[in-house]
């Protein structure tokens, strides 16, 4: 494999990996300042997607498009945890999984009610497709590159507004000791929503963002979902940095082992059975990868030590 | 002189900035009750964790039964004899307090893999249970749900529960924390009789309870031993009385 | 006889009852719809067994559930066209016979359950949940990616698996083997409830520390029932299959997982017979429902809240009041 091939594939993954940081980001906030775990995240995601593709539609504008997108999932997030979600703080997982695996059902459904089973289609706009020639000679797409950079620049942001905000404080505080905060005279209730609506918004901007190089359709969050779980138990539960390192690795390891791995058994394999074996291995290398990590550090890599 | 049930030796122990142990030495020889009293964040539920298994020291031994067991887990030092009973009850709630024995004697028959017969018909098993309840003074209850016990039946039944083991050695976080006078004094008068079955590593904090069981005590103030006595010797050891029994009355 | 145990077998015997008159007043149709409860019921005491008994919070038993599925399917194809499913070191052939498929789904979802459980085990809490759904859809990207048993497309079976002295392909007959596997499998749950082992088991889902500290490791028995768990839900998915003739990546997918355990919630966590009343309960709303509006899962989602907000214990929880659960 050339090396502008092998460039290419790495920015991929890159791309998928900063996707990937989006949605598991306000996982790890929900689940590290609640103690909650939302299987209904990734109906944020596909909630997001739909707004992007129905504004667009209507406006023709992707940027207005991008802002409706994240509008949507975080009104859908305030509304989801003042009505469910806020009951489920106190109960066990169990209760977690169930009620937020119904949400799943009802958001499902709804969408499929009011757009149909067919897929939706929300277009690149003109000043961001096309390739561009970035050093040492590499073509790559403009949009997935522009992904990248707007994916890291809210992990940025995330970042900063982790260290040095008020609210910062008070998730950092949340995690630490939720008895404290309240002590502290902070309005748990607000900040609760705050923080759940903030990861909201940044699912449904993945959503949006995803939406323009997949089809936008109904169930097209749960997979996300499911690898924002992997993404998360390789990072360690909590952790953002964690979310961030865990969600590059992945991306990096699913995108080059598809890439890869076919023409690696191509080397020592006749090549039908080199890509039927490439490909299925593939598909569950980020499960061994996330199963190695288990054995060597149950945690995560950035968990707290049990 | 023969060795001792249990001994720790130099055992040190810090979470970040904060030691919890420093240089903790202790042993428990054959029929004794050893004391071990200090006020509240002293790291006696520190050190009760690394005697017991669950929580490894930084450095330093713990040896039981003649074995250097610092590097064994929890059910390895159960498995060897040693009872231990908490300070904040670990039952079994939704289930019966006959149930909770069971388990008990289910452990110590090291069979705990049979699938087929209901355990409440394994007579063995249910003999040793109930023997212990009856002991603790808890027969009636045997039926009840543990959850419904009042706060002291539920210290009796971690006893009754330590008790079904038959261990070599006990380990006891505060078992009379929230008995009456009349419960606390029928406990004490069962751990005397009780050291003479297995020596008793006792934390406790009712001083009347320590004072008439205690053949030593050791007292442990900022996560160090600052004294090792019989109760006469501590009662009387200056640094003691400033730095805890001042404190405490 | 308690309100619980008087439910139990009044839902037996209605279950039981229910298909024999849809034989006499021939509604094939009706059999096959209560052959579906019965089989997944019996993938619901498998996850219960792991979740009630044990607290293991499996999203992941669908992974069983296709495991199952696929050894009916593997087995049967290479049957159907009579090639041997492998030839070095030694020839294994395809088979129709279903004690010898369930045999072998039964140790495959073994061998899974005991890799899956072994590493998921490690951790416990929400990390459980998240690894178990992880494995199980990591299983159903393999199932789709590998091409030589229909990948994506799934397996079609023409003619239903054989079992000696039976005709399987009489609809009543083939829900009796259902039921009297059933049977077997919650008689031997209750048994296992009231074992030593589900002594012990019970416990450390209660206090962890307690159970360690009288010399047993909670891990070997977690890691046991979740073996044994997916053992029966393994043994589900077969049936599952013979019974559609057909077996796909959807067996193994994350709703699949869901709704198995939505099964044991609406009927009741940890009661003997709560699979049962939730199967039930979920094939009366699939088809009820789903006969009023396409988008049925929608009342499914809300009936669901519904139970986990307001309702807890279940369909039979809250009939038959708290308390008794079994263990």
């Amino acid at each position: 494999m050339s090396f502008l091939l092998l460039a290419e594939q790495l920015l991929n993954g890159l791309q998928f990996g900063v996707m990937l940081f989006l949605t598991a980001a306000g996982l790890t906030l929900v689940f590290g300042v609640m103690g909650l775990i939302n299987l209904a995240h990734g109906s944020l995601f596909m909630i997001g997607a739909f707004a992007a593709a129905a504004v667009a539609a209507a406006s023709g504008s992707f940027l207005l498009a991008v802002m409706a997108s994240i509008a949507a999932a975080a009104a859908a997030g305030v509304l989801v945890e003042v009505l469910v979600i806020r009951r489920l703080y106190a109960r066990d997982h169990l209760d977690q999984v169930l009620a937020t695996f119904a949400l799943i059902l009802i958001f499902s459904e709804g969408t499929r009610w009011l757009f149909g089973s067919f897929p939706l289609f929300l277009d690149i706009p003109d000043y961001l497709s096309g390739p561009v020639t970035l050093p040492g000679g590499i073509d790559y797409p403009l949009y997935r590159l522009t992904i990248i950079g707007v994916g890291l620049l809210v992990a940025l942001g995330l970042f900063l507004l982790i260290a040095r905000t008020r609210l910062g404080i008070q998730i950092r505080a949340g995690e630490s000791d939720r008895e404290m905060i309240a002590a502290l005279g902070v309005n748990i209730s607000r900040l609760y929503t705050v923080v759940f609506a903030l990861g909201a918004a940044l699912a449904g901007l993945a959503g949006a963002l995803i939406g323009a190089i997949q089809s936008v359709q109904v169930g097209m969050g749960e997979p996300v979902l499911i690898l924002a779980f992997v993404v998360i138990v390789i990072g360690g539960i909590g952790s953002i940095k964690g979310a961030l390192a865990g969600s590059i690795l992945v991306g990096l390891t699913d995108t080059l082992g598809r890439a890869l791995l076919p023409g690696l058994f191509g080397l020592f394999m006749e090549p039908a059975d080199a890509t039927s074996i490439g490909s299925a291995l593939s598909s569950m290398l980020i499960y061994i990868l996330m199963a190695v990590v288990l054995i060597v550090r149950p945690t995560g890599l950035y968990g707290a030590r049990a | 002189m023969a060795e001792p049930i249990l001994s720790v030796t130099k055992i040190n122990k810090s979470f970040g900035a904060l030691k919890a142990s420093i240089d903790v030495s202790l042993d428990l020889r054959v029929g004794e009750i050893h004391a071990l009293i200090g006020p509240n964040g002293a790291g006696k539920s520190t050190l009760i964790k690394q005697i017991a298994g669950g929580l490894q020291p930084d450095s330093g031994t713990v040896r039981f039964l003649g074995r250097d067991v610092t590097a064994l887990d929890t059910v390895q030092r159960a498995q060897m004899g040693l009872g231990r009973t908490f300070q904040i009850s670990a039952l079994a709630m939704e289930d019966s307090v006959l149930q909770n024995v069971m388990l008990g004697a289910l452990g110590a028959s090291g069979r705990p893999f049979r699938f087929l017969r209901p355990v409440l018909k394994d007579k063995a098993l249910r003999e040793t249970a109930e023997t212990a309840l009856a002991r603790v003074g808890l027969s009636e209850q045997a039926l009840m749900r543990t959850s419904d016990l009042s706060h002291g039946q539920r210290r009796q039944l971690e006893v009754a529960v330590a008790l079904t083991m038959r261990p070599r050695a006990f380990v006891m976080d505060e078992p009379m924390a929230g008995l009456g006078t009349s419960g606390s004094q029928r406990l004490t008068r069962f751990l005397d009789e009780l050291r003479h079955e297995a020596p008793i590593l006792l934390v406790e904090h009712d001083m009347d309870a320590v004072f008439a069981l205690a053949d030593r005590i050791s007292v442990l103030v900022y996560g160090s031993v600052i004294a090792t006595g019989t109760v006469d010797e501590i009662r009387a050891h200056p640094e003691v009385r400033r730095a805890y029994l001042g404190e405490e009355e | 006889m308690t309100r619980e145990t008087l439910f139990n077998a009044v839902l037996g015997l209605g279950l039981f009852a229910f298909p024999l008159w849809a034989w006499w007043a021939e509604e094939p149709f009706m059999i096959t719809l209560s052959t579906r409860v019965v089989i997944l019921a019996l993938a619901g005491v498998g996850l219960n067994l792991a979740l009630g008994l044990g607290g293991l919070v499996s999203l992941g038993h669908a992974a069983f559930f296709g495991i199952g599925g696929y050894a009916m399917g593997i087995l049967a194809s290479h049957a159907q066209s009579y090639t041997p499913l492998m030839e070095f070191p030694f020839v294994i052939e395809g088979t129709k016979s279903m004690p010898v498929i369930w045999l072998v789904a039964v140790v495959a979802s073994a061998l899974a359950a005991l890799v899956i459980g072994a590493l998921s085990l490690r951790t416990s809490g929400v990390y459980f949940i998240m690894i178990t759904l992880a494995f199980g859809q990591m299983l159903f990207y393999f199932a789709i990616s590998w091409p030589a048993y229909g990948g994506e497309d799934g397996l079609s079976i023409y003619v239903r698996n054989s079992f000696p002295g039976l005709n399987t392909l009489d609809p009543i007959q083939f829900f009796l083997i259902c039921y009297a596997i059933l049977g077997a499998v919650l008689l031997l749950s209750a048994r296992l409830a009231a074992s030593p082992f589900g002594l012990a088991l019970n416990a450390a889902r209660q206090t962890s520390e307690r159970v360690e500290t009288v010399g047993i490791r909670p891990y070997r028995l977690r890691l046991t029932v979740f073996v044994i768990s997916g053992m029966i839900t393994g043994l589900a998915g077969a049936l599952f299959a013979d019974l559609n003739r057909f077996v796909s990546p959807s067996m193994l997918s994350w709703q699949t997982s869901g709704e198995i355990m939505v099964f044991v919630i609406l009927g009741g966590v940890a009661r003997l017979f709560g699979p049962v009343a939730g199967a039930l309960l979920f094939i009366l709303l699939e088809h009820v429902l789903g006969g009023l509006s396409e988008y049925w899962h929608i009342y499914l989602g809300l009936l669901l809240l519904g139970v986990v907000l307001f309702a807890r214990g279940g369909v039979i929880g809250t009939l038959a009041g708290q308390g008794g659960k079994h263990g």
